[in-house]
């Protein structure tokens, strides 16, 4: 056991420090603004600057074009780009679908996918959720048929929530071809499709921070070549499962949520009380929320650590790694939460122009208060998407502690 | 001891249920924000014309003389509805200057033109570096000639854009956060000098910043007492606590049934959500919340109804409650409603956000909580 950098990774930290000071201009910090009203191809732009590098996918198979790093050395990596205001990449293709075709793909679907996925040529998104199917994820019913010949698949359905799906090139989807498999889970398959074809529909979901990422995605008579199938007919819930474990561990966001909490801290030390003495960071009943959100980080940083430690010995994480999600999810919020109570009557005026970081006028409040709410509103889904918190600690009762599902 | 409402309580109780009923529905609601001054001109009309804009005033005045009571009821049943009219910044704010400090010719000017809804007021007390003080005021009105002169910057004036006439806080004398040197003035939003930069709130309402410089008053401008106004900024803020809180109450109470009902329709792995019992302690607690914090607010409405010395700890009491029942009744329902509640096609997200505006507005959970000890 030894928490401390040795002096190679105290090396490798100085190379990527170098690096990002040459790759991720003052320039693109500003223009990241605070990270939600940004160009909506801003992760794109970063995406492709590592891919040039060749540390886009530190996580694939190293033939594949992954990094030889030690889990040290992704954490460290992962530190840094959050200090430097990185965007975060968008995960669909990188973290989710690739790990589904390095894993089940055939040699053809991974040729001609992975390296458009690696060098951000192709942008993906996600067909899971359905409005039937949420946290039931495998009582989705958008249909598959396969056609007489047995060369395509024709798909009719609706699916939701499918994040930047206006941008994307291609969509993973689960979809039904046996619905009358006995269990549900079986008689699901996995598809690649082209958003051009004929038949796709987007529509753009209006959220609570104002903001239109997520879409609902209609597929009208689809054509999906039979090509297009990831593994075998019917097997496509095995393939997703691995996915999801996938999704679970990027969305700890310990890197980013350090950051944060030294930006709210900033804030803090810069906001008057009315009471002419000490700052709020310096009130006692602020100060405690902010050192309670901190313990809780600190905890969670060596559960991550812990638990890329797991991955590099024993390949996906386990389902422990649940923790992750619920506690990552929660701290996300929490600061959200706090950096709304330290802007006060400053968290009220919701003026979106303000949020974005080429804006030039006046601001209202202090720099940092424009975008609290904003950010508060766009924190509250992160414990619904990607499995909500429920669903998770579900997956730890079960899974982990052996609890059978009661009643 | 007496819980009951009066016979004429309730006929207003029911009329403003009914109106909320009949013309407050999610859509409806949409319509009226998306108006040009962000209200429905026609319901305030309405509003005048069942002398609802005349509640807290005194008969004299073609008031009804009501008192906290009545407003607590309006507000509540205005929570149900997301009510976006600004009854809160011109008849319980404005208007509670006007009826508690107002001169016999402010009175008489004012009132009448406010209960008929010709009138539209805003207060404007926030200063970016006062926080929750209302005594930390850096706006001057200095001596001048047979008047004063203001300048400074108030922020987030609720109603601001709409406003004809603004109460503003100043400091006449002494030092920034002194308690004594302070007077509230009533200015003509228009007047030269007087500047407003308009925007949207979290919740779909109106607010601005104002900026004051050297704009000139008269000493018959002043709401109250030359350099003693914070007693009756005080006790105005009081009552703006009140009606806040009873918004709140009102918004939960939506909020808890909506979500009951959701989680029986909603079915996943073949049942109804709300037959899984960690969402229903969930729903239980979001129960609680709402019943403890409408006992509060009963409290605090009898306490000022009765004018009594225990009335402003009441009212940080249930400000307290409304912020911790306010966030987890709010959350709840927009997690337990998945990926809908986070959605602005769904009524609960709006709430929500009303919920998070009255959590940080006349002072948030800390600050009462420290009031509370204190007073």
């Amino acid at each position: 056991m030894d928490l401390n950098f040795s002096a190679e990774d105290i090396a490798f930290r100085d190379e990527v420090r170098a690096f990002l000071k040459d790759n991720w201009t003052d320039q693109d910090r500003k223009d990241m603004g605070n990270g939600l009203s940004m160009a909506h191809d801003m992760p794109v732009r970063w995406h492709r600057r590592l891919a040039e590098q060749g540390w886009a996918a530190p996580n694939w198979p190293l033939e594949l074009g992954g990094c030889p790093w030690t889990p040290t050395q992704k954490y460290i990596f992962d530190i840094e780009c959050a200090n430097a205001n990185c965007p975060r990449l968008i995960s669909f293709g990188l973290n989710l679908v690739a790990p589904v075709l390095y894993t089940f793909g055939n040699k053809e679907q991974q040729d001609k996918y992975l390296p458009d996925i690696l060098s951000a040529k192709t942008w993906w998104c996600q067909g899971y959720s359905e409005p039937g199917a949420g946290s039931d994820l495998a009582g989705l019913s958008t249909r598959a048929e396969l056609s007489e010949d047995g060369t395509h698949y024709v798909v009719n359905g609706q699916k939701t929530w499918t994040s930047t799906a206006r941008y994307a090139d291609m969509i993973f989807c689960l979809v039904r071809t046996d619905p009358t498999a006995k269990i549900k889970q079986q008689g699901i398959s996995f598809l690649l499709i082209d958003m051009k074809t004929p038949g796709i529909t987007v529509k753009p979901i209006s959220t609570l921070d104002g903001q239109q990422h997520v879409n609902d995605t209609f597929f009208d008579n689809v054509k999906v070549p039979v090509e297009n199938r990831i593994g075998e007919e019917n097997m496509g819930w095995t393939y997703a499962k691995l996915l999801l474990t996938h999704e679970r561990t990027g969305i700890a966001g310990v890197a980013r949520s350090k950051n944060r909490l030294e930006e709210l801290k900033v804030a803090a030390s810069t906001e008057p009380t009315g009471t002419g003495q000490a700052p709020l960071i310096d009130e006692p009943s602020f100060r405690a929320k902010v050192s309670q959100i901190e313990i809780d980080l600190m905890a969670l940083e060596i559960t991550d650590l812990r638990t890329l430690a797991g991955v590099q010995k024993g390949g996906a994480p386990g389902p422990e790694s649940s923790i992750l999600k619920v506690r990552g999810t929660e701290i996300q919020q929490a600061i959200a939460e706090l950096f709304m109570d330290c802007a006060g009557y400053y968290s009220q005026p919701f003026v979106q122009d303000t949020h974005w970081g080429d804006y030039e006028g006046e601001m209202i409040g202090a720099d940092y208060s424009t975008s609290t709410a904003l950010q508060y509103f766009s924190t509250r889904p992160a414990t619904v998407y990607g499995g909500s918190s429920e669903v998770q600690r579900n997956i730890i009762s079960k899974a982990v502690l052996g609890l059978s599902k009661l009643g | 001891m007496d819980f009951n409402l009066s016979e004429e309580q309730t006929m207003l109780q029911d009329s403003v249920s009914r109106f909320i009923q009949n013309s407050y529905g999610f859509e409806d609601r949409k319509k009226y924000v998306a108006e040009d001054q962000g209200f429905s001109a026609k319901n305030w009309a309405m509003f005048a014309e069942l002398g609802w804009l005349g509640i807290p005033f005194a008969e004299e005045h073609g008031g009804f003389g009501g008192g906290a009571l009545e407003t607590m009821m309006v507000m509540e049943e205005f929570g149900k509805g997301l009510v976006v009219e600004p009854y809160l910044a011109t008849v319980v704010l404005g208007g509670g200057f006007l009826s508690k400090g107002g001169t016999a010719a402010q009175q008489e000017q004012l009132i009448p033109s406010l209960i008929e809804g010709k009138l539209q007021l805003a207060f404007a007390y926030v200063e970016p570096q006062g926080r929750f003080n209302l005594a930390d005021l850096t706006t001057t009105a200095t001596a001048n000639g047979d008047g004063f002169s203001i300048s400074g910057h108030k922020g987030v004036v609720l109603n601001g854009p709409n406003a004809d006439k603004l109460v503003v806080t100043t400091r006449t004398a002494g030092d920034q956060r002194d308690e004594s040197g302070i007077t509230v003035f009533l200015v003509d939003a228009n007047a030269d000098g007087v500047n407003r930069r308009n925007y949207a709130t979290i919740d779909a309402g109106q607010g601005s910043e104002v900026t004051f410089s050297n704009v000139q008053v008269s000493a018959d401008d002043i709401i109250g007492e030359l350099n003693n106004g914070l007693p009756l900024i005080q006790s105005v803020v009081d009552d703006g606590l009140l009606a806040i809180c009873s918004e709140a109450v009102g918004a939960m109470e939506v909020l808890y049934k909506t979500t009951v009902e959701y989680s029986k329709q909603r079915k996943q792995f073949d049942v109804p959500i709300g037959s899984f019992q960690a969402l229903q302690h969930r729903m239980v607690d979001m129960f609680i919340e709402h019943e403890q914090s409408k006992s509060l607010m009963f409290l605090a409405a009898m306490r000022l109804a009765e004018g009594s010395n225990d009335a402003a700890k009441a009212i940080s009491a249930l400000k307290v409650q409304i912020g911790k029942a306010g966030r987890y009744v709010g959350q709840q329902a927009v997690q337990l409603h998945g990926g809908m509640g986070q959605t602005e096609e769904l009524n609960v997200g709006h709430y929500f956000k009303r919920l998070t505006m009255i959590s940080h507005t006349f002072g948030n959970a800390d600050f009462h909580l420290n009031r509370f000890g204190e007073l």
